[in-house]
């Protein structure tokens, strides 16, 4: 018997299976992954949809024909397997098809206008800060808060900054920002709070792509710099902040 | 994420949108099967309405209609077809003439269709046969604002947008010479502004002690000026979590969050998928559906119920539903 995931009961027609904390966090994201994977292919006129998310997965089934007691017993034999190996990562990471996803980021005070401040309070030069967000690889926690939204860990400690105290009223699309531990690409222009340091002329969602997102959760992401003149001839555009 | 545009100018007639009213919105059941990608579901506030408006026209139950809140709304008709209303009791109007909710009628090509506003309820959806003609976005028509997703450019419904339907020149009479439809007034769902909300325990209900949720259950709550398709902010008495902020996770439909200033809020069809206040319990679908009626100042109480008096009520309802007949009126 598996204790690596307890599944409680969200709404009437929701479950959420939550995901021992204590497995290793960037073993999570795969997992989950894979059972949402999973859950899909084996559940499909029942279910209506699932979130996932940090450390958990939000089942919405349909109570025309199923119960919860019903939901209950099939997501355990689902995931049976799944989480009896949590620290076979690579066998999990072939299964699913994790993805190392490359993103170009034009960093420059004109297009981050919040790296002078966290380069002042880090003690860094802005070179260095621009370093250090690019030379690492991030793994993508979970998407939401708006569409097409990924939240990417962990930051450098060194430059991990807090959100603003007043988030801005609109954030242009492709911005590149960290938040805590966190980093991520605005998908579209929306009002926010997370400190921006560059921008991403790759669409992070797009109604008319096939997938919608570039990435998803569990694949790995690697940022690395471009000029204005790359960013400008990959369809970037600079947009004002307000 | 404007300069996307999947949505193809429409060609085929329909209506005309005079005025827009308050807030207008195309609405079919609701997007599932994005979640993953962040996207919300939408959908009809009022999914008991939207499904007898649809079932006055004869559609499908998952057809594209109009969710208009408040009122406003005119409509000039470019073909014949026929319409029903259902929902909170609006006042509506067939070329200046006076119409009632919960039936069928014909229109003609150059009827103007008016609606004022509602008193007691703000939703009343706007069906027309055969459903408005609109293209799906992850396979849905259903219109999220925030998301610029849905509708017929991602946006509410706007002056001079055409709205495309079928064309239905006449209805086939029944032996009593009747040609409309109608639900009959004792199955009509009432509408208050006191309501109360059946909800099922859940998520992290064990971070409120026992006399939190005595508290919560024995408390009523008044609607505040915050209250959207995202979701109700409530005012009343303050309920206190043992926990402030959780690691953020998907929320369900009618899901009640409270944040640290104690005050519920009811999550609705537009919330965000994912998000880090506790949650006492989520409202189930047929009772979200009378708070979304509510405006500031509304009323409401909570009543905890388990999962399986709320799979009870679901079945019940549907066993209602599928029994009762439709009338004919002329």
């Amino acid at each position: 018997m598996t204790t690596n995931f307890s599944i409680e009961i969200a709404g009437e027609n929701a479950l959420i299976i939550y995901f021992n904390q204590h497995l290793n966090k960037h073993v999570i994201p795969v997992i989950i992954q894979l059972s949402q994977k999973l859950i899909r292919d084996k559940l499909n006129r029942e279910l209506i949809d699932l979130i996932p998310a940090y450390g958990s997965i939000v089942i919405f089934f349909d109570m025309a024909i199923m119960d919860h007691h019903q939901l209950t017993e099939r997501i355990q034999a689902i995931l049976a397997n799944v989480t009896s190996m949590p620290n076979q990562l690579s066998n999990l990471k072939t299964e699913i098809k994790i993805n190392i996803v490359e993103l170009p980021v034009y960093y420059s005070l004109e297009s981050g206008p919040d790296l002078a401040k966290i380069a002042n309070q880090a003690n860094l030069t802005i070179e260095q800060v621009i370093e250090l967000h690019q030379s690492q690889t991030y793994q993508v926690f979970t998407i939401g808060f708006a569409p097409g939204f990924a939240y990417l860990g962990d930051v450098d400690e060194r430059i991990a900054t807090p959100r603003l105290n007043t988030p801005r009223h609109k954030v242009p699309k492709g911005s590149v920002g960290i938040a805590d531990n966190q980093t991520a690409v605005y998908p579209s222009d929306s009002p926010g709070g997370w400190n921006i340091i560059g921008l991403c002329p790759i669409d992070m969602f797009s109604l008319n792509a096939t997938p919608a997102m570039p990435i998803k959760v569990g694949d790995t992401v690697k940022f690395y710099r471009i000029s204005k003149s790359e960013f400008l001839a990959l369809g970037g555009i600079l947009g004002a902040l307000s | 994420m404007s300069q996307i545009s999947p949505y193809k100018k429409p060609i085929s007639l329909g209506f005309i949108v005079k005025k827009p009213g308050i807030l207008s919105l195309i609405q079919d059941s609701g997007r599932f099967g994005s979640f993953n990608l962040g996207l919300t579901n939408g959908g009809p506030l009022d999914r008991p309405a939207f499904y007898w408006a649809n079932r006055l026209c004869g559609n499908k139950i998952n057809s594209s209609v109009i969710e208009i809140t408040m009122g406003g709304l005119i409509l000039i008709a470019q073909v014949d077809t026929v319409v029903a209303v259902a929902g909170a009791s609006i006042p509506m109007a067939i070329n200046g003439e006076q119409k009632e909710v919960w039936r069928s009628y014909q229109i003609k090509a150059g009827d103007t269709l008016s609606f004022g506003f509602s008193q007691i309820g703000i939703r009343s959806y706007l069906a027309v046969k055969g459903g408005f003609i609109i293209p799906q976005v992850f396979g849905s028509a259903s219109t999220v604002c925030r998301e610029s997703i849905g509708g017929l450019n991602g946006d509410k419904i706007k002056i001079n947008d055409i709205l495309p339907c079928e064309k239905h020149s006449s209805i086939k009479k029944s032996a009593d010479g009747d040609n409309h439809l109608q639900l009959a007034e004792q199955y009509r769902p009432s509408y208050s502004n006191n309501v109360i909300l059946r909800t099922v325990a859940g998520y992290q209900q064990s971070n409120f002690l026992p006399e939190q949720q005595r508290l919560f259950y024995s408390s009523q709550y008044c609607v505040s000026k915050y209250y959207d398709r995202m979701g109700y902010r409530l005012e009343g008495r303050q309920i206190t979590s043992s926990i402030e902020n959780i690691v953020s996770e998907g929320i369900c439909h009618g899901a009640i969050q409270i944040p640290a200033d104690g005050q519920p809020i009811v999550l609705l069809n537009d919330r965000q998928t994912i998000g880090g206040y506790p949650k006492i319990g989520s409202v189930i679908a047929l009772d979200t559906a009378k708070i979304s009626q509510l405006s500031q100042g509304g009323k409401v109480e909570f009543r905890k119920i388990t999962i399986d008096d709320a799979h009870q009520i679901f079945h019940q309802n549907i066993n209602v539903i599928n029994q009762i007949k439709l009338t004919h009126c002329n």
